[in-house]
């Protein structure tokens, strides 16, 4: 693969602070390799920006390998750019061409308001996640052997593809709703899948759709842009699943 | 002329943990609501800690400087986690696991630590799988396992290529739980900027919230280190783009010392370097060592011809290749431990051998041709077809490694533009891991009373070298298993104390000395980026500090940070302000300690005048290239004290390790 050099107009959401009007602005750059990654560029855009003595552009990434879900950014109106199953930081810029303008925005949902330019605040997923995300065992050590419930190899299998998300909130921003259930419903899958979290999965989803909810997520048409903009393949299946487990614990719920 | 005090328990390695923890002191529930702890950083270290030390009634700050703990950098870990399980039936037990990392390790780590850390393996295990971690199941329901380098027994479990990630979940899960009963304040976007010390002891932390920019003080009756390595000292490195040492480096500074710096683990199967702008490094996962082979062209001119373009690997002959680690090293293979592995790689390329163009020709084969067709034969076997065609034969055994790798090679795919199911992938060691770091006893507690460390930031289990799968498994021993009890014994003292104040006059210095800092750097108008500085100072530590050293190179590497540091402070220009979100300051801080670090791991290769794991001096190697142990001499885990910015002055504290319960020999894989 030999690499090229592309040069690029990028129209970017520049936002001081959450209280202030933000808008777009217009950046050129040249010379930019199509080995880089998306994040690479930015790097590049503001070391330019600040050899010139202007604010370099704030956004927000860390392990640049995709797994750790810091990374955001709407990238020509899609979450994570013009690409499938990758987040941003794996987004390389072999995607674009000589000429190009790329927009630049920040995830877009009320539930997750601006920080500074494209830094967003996606703490209402770990409320969500305080509310019921978890198995309510302590962490003595002294459970039973890890061997001593066996569990079928495609629950284990399903519950893992769902345990896959990284909270990335791609789905959220995706949605025309600013829905979360995709997100919730994945991470409702996980525990309702295996046999440790079955105990309390009543609770569970109860409590986290209250949550989701007061957040101000927005609610699931089936539409489906979630699944096809998330970097992780998570799948419908686990709305539906979600959808069936908080129904069959709204009706039967004893309190 | 050692003060160093290891506090290592007497009595019979097997016993000395369960002996222990009955005689260390309880913190009884109703007094612990009175006591308050700071755990710092929630990978699965800081996570398990924090959740843990909550679930018994402490009340625990927790801090992390990304917008959530669940980014925290253990979550990239690939491959897996070992534990003594022996589910395999392939004669595993704890004394092999700890036999195994004390030899992976080329015997520089200390035995107690190692032995408690394969004992409490297994319950890590139930502990995940209870917590609901979906480990990799076989068709019977039972936990599956692979193998990892340096070993012969199959205890490695993982889920796919994320078991790192799949645990930190889990901690985290416990961590949430916590959070959600009001036990644990978690405090998102803050950045430990200093260790606050009253009458000698730890008692809380300066951290700047990194949204408002605010200087923040936080008191406790403890403070519990799990920030990580700092590989990110040489700019690119595997690690996260936040990883750093700052809050490591502060309590250093403030008294805590810091060991074995010179131990870094340089990982053999990371994607080669292709461009100045590249910010960090991708690992692939060890685990693909189980399946992939390693090798470079036997001829010089093929290798030139392939980094020309004009071959391809697979239009190179069997014979014409070289599969050097299967050469060097038959008992172990592919699967000998990652220094090996890393030199050996190095040796190829240094040579004139390796394959990938870019300004150092460094690069080597992974190519999983050969389990593709073994895979794919076994499955139309299983399938009842004996006699299958090429075609099939290749089509099942790639199914079976999208299987086992499947998120591996997409991400190969996705960076290099290459189909590795198709064509080798192409590797080259790359930063991963630091062994080293603050010096700890056998509570995990550094030499600073009350400041505990637990995770990749203590330097506690792996020696000169970690094995695969081991850092997983010794974050999560720490912080559920150790720090509970021993923070607790130290706490035990504390019940009468009281709310520690933060008007003191420790902490209004401490605040002092960092506003002083942002002041300086916001005010300081240079002409160059604090990365301009970062990447300076990465080169000098690769081509210095890296997989070889010298003592020429490394006095060098010491004046050149030297005279980069001056520059660094004369000349950087950090954009923004103080109370504002501004990740250019954030690094410039991180920089600023990197700066002083670099010169301490130069000066911890200088002493150590042998080659040991992660280590190698050119000085010291036999005439096959393998590493020189010096046991006679270098025998014990170098602690260092902070003596101001002259790197000189620090002053070398000895720990002697002692060997009883393994006999201490040359490390041979072949």
């Amino acid at each position: 693969m030999a690499s090229k050099f592309i040069n690029i107009t990028l129209k970017i959401w520049r936002q001081k602070n959450s209280q202030a009007k933000g808008s777009m602005e217009t950046y050129k750059l040249d010379h930019v390799s199509t080995d880089s990654s998306f994040l690479e560029m930015l790097d590049q855009l503001n070391e330019q920006l600040i050899n010139e003595r202007k604010e370099p552009i704030a956004f927000d990434h860390d392990c640049r390998e995709g797994i750790c879900g810091m990374c955001s950014l709407y990238i020509n109106g899609r979450a994570h750019g013009p690409d499938t199953g990758i987040t941003t930081c794996q987004l390389h810029m072999r995607m674009f061409k000589d000429g190009d303008t790329i927009y630049v925005e920040p995830w877009r949902s009320a539930a997750f308001p601006v920080i500074k330019d494209l830094v967003v605040d996606r703490s209402a997923f770990d409320r969500i996640q305080q509310a019921g995300g978890f198995v309510s065992v302590n962490t003595s050590g002294r459970t039973i052997d890890a061997n001593s419930i066996p569990v079928p190899k495609t629950d284990a299998d399903k519950a893992f593809e769902a345990a896959a998300c990284i909270g990335c909130g791609a789905c959220v921003a995706t949605c025309k709703n600013g829905s979360a259930m995709l997100f919730v419903g994945a991470k409702v899958s996980q525990y309702a899948l295996l046999p440790q979290g079955k105990v309390e999965a009543k609770n569970r989803v109860l409590n986290m759709v209250r949550q989701m909810d007061e957040e101000g997520f927005g609610n699931c048409t089936n539409t489906g842009a979630c699944e096809i903009e998330c970097p992780k393949g998570i799948s419908l299946e686990n709305i539906a699943r979600m959808n069936r487990e908080f129904l069959t614990a709204a009706l039967s719920n004893e309190d | 002329m050692s003060i160093l005090d290891s506090k290592i328990p007497e009595g019979p390695i097997a016993e000395k943990w369960t002996n222990h923890k009955n005689r260390l002191k309880l913190v009884a529930p109703n007094n612990r609501p009175k006591i308050d702890v700071i755990v710092v950083g929630t990978g699965l270290a800081g996570a398990s800690a924090a959740a843990s030390l909550g679930e018994m009634g402490y009340n625990v700050k927790a801090f992390c400087f990304q917008d959530s703990p669940r980014r925290a950098h253990s979550i990239a870990a690939q491959g897996g986690i070992n534990a003594a399980k022996n589910y395999q039936n392939d004669g595993d037990s704890i004394y092999r696991l700890f036999y195994d990392t004390i030899k992976g390790g080329d015997y520089r780590a200390r035995e107690a630590n190692v032995y408690r850390l394969a004992e409490v393996s297994g319950n890590i295990i139930d502990q995940c799988v209870a917590q609901g971690v979906p480990f990799a199941r076989e068709y019977g329901g039972m936990l599956d396992n692979r193998s990892f380098g340096g070993v012969q027994v199959q205890r490695t479990f993982y889920a796919a290529g994320q078991t790192g990630q799949q645990l930190l979940l889990g901690a985290y899960s416990a961590l949430s739980r916590q959070i959600g009963l009001g036990r644990v304040q978690m405090l998102n976007r803050h950045e430990m900027l200093d260790l606050v010390l009253v009458d000698g002891k730890a008692r809380g932390i300066i951290a700047r919230n990194l949204v408002n920019g605010e200087i923040e003080r936080h008191s406790a009756h403890a403070v519990v280190l799990a920030s990580g390595g700092y590989g990110n000292v040489y700019f690119l490195s595997t690690n996260a783009m936040g990883s750093n040492v700052t809050a490591a480096w502060k309590a250093h500074k403030k008294g805590a010392y810091f060991a074995n710096p010179c131990y870094v683990q340089i990982h053999p199967t990371c994607i080669p370097v292709h461009g100045t702008n590249q910010s960090k490094l991708t690992l692939m996962s060890e685990s693909l060592r189980n399946s992939g082979r390693i090798w470079v062209p036997k001829k010089k001119e093929d290798a030139e011809a392939i980094r020309a373009g004009q071959l391809k690997p697979t239009q190179i002959a069997e014979e014409d290749r070289d599969y050097y680690l299967e050469r060097r090293y038959p008992a172990f293979g592919n699967l000998v431990p990652r220094d090996v592995a890393s030199r050996a790689a190095k040796e190829r390329c240094d040579a004139g051998f390796g394959i990938e163009a870019n300004d150092t020709n460094e690069g080597v084969y992974l190519d999983f041709a050969s389990e593709i067709k073994a895979k794919g034969k076994q499955a139309a076997f299983a399938q009842g077809d004996h006699d299958p065609s090429e075609e099939k034969t290749i089509e099942l055994g790639k199914k079976w490694v999208e299987e086992k790798y499947g998120n591996l090679f997409q991400m190969y795919e996705k960076i290099t533009d290459e189909n590795p199911y198709e064509t080798p992938m192409k590797i080259y060691p790359a930063v991963h891991y630091t062994m080293g770091g603050l010096w700890v006893d056998y509570n995990l507690q550094s030499t600073i009373p009350g400041c505990f460390v637990a995770g990749e930031a203590n330097f506690s289990d792996h020696g000169a070298n970690r094995l695969g799968a081991s850092a997983l498994m010794q974050g999560l021993a720490d912080g559920y298993f150790v720090i509970p009890y021993t923070v607790s014994n130290y706490l035990a003292d504390e019940i009468r104390t009281g709310k520690i104040p933060t008007d003191s006059p420790e902490f209004d210095e401490a605040e002092k000395k960092v506003k002083d800092l942002i002041q300086k750097f916001l005010t300081n108008n240079g002409s160059k980026s604090v990365d301009h500085f970062h990447k300076k100072l990465g080169l000098i530590m690769w081509n210095k500090v890296g997989m070889a050293r010298s003592e020429q190179g490394l006095n060098e590497a010491i004046q050149e940070i030297s005279a980069l540091r001056d520059e660094f402070y004369k000349d950087v220009y950090v954009p923004g302000n103080a109370d504002e979100l501004n990740p250019e300051l954030e690094k410039a801080l991180r920089v600023a300690d990197f700066l002083e670090l670099g010169q301490l791991m130069a000066r911890d290769a200088l002493q150590r005048k042998e080659s040991c794991g992660g280590h190698f001096r050119e000085e010291y190697q036999d005439a096959e290239g393998e590493t020189l142990r010096d046991d006679e001499n270098f025998k014990f885990a170098a602690a260092w004290e902070y003596k101001g910015m002259d790197i000189n002055q620090s002053e070398l504290h000895k720990e002697d390790l002692k060997y009883e319960y393994i006999k201490i020999a040359a490390r041979n894989y072949k």
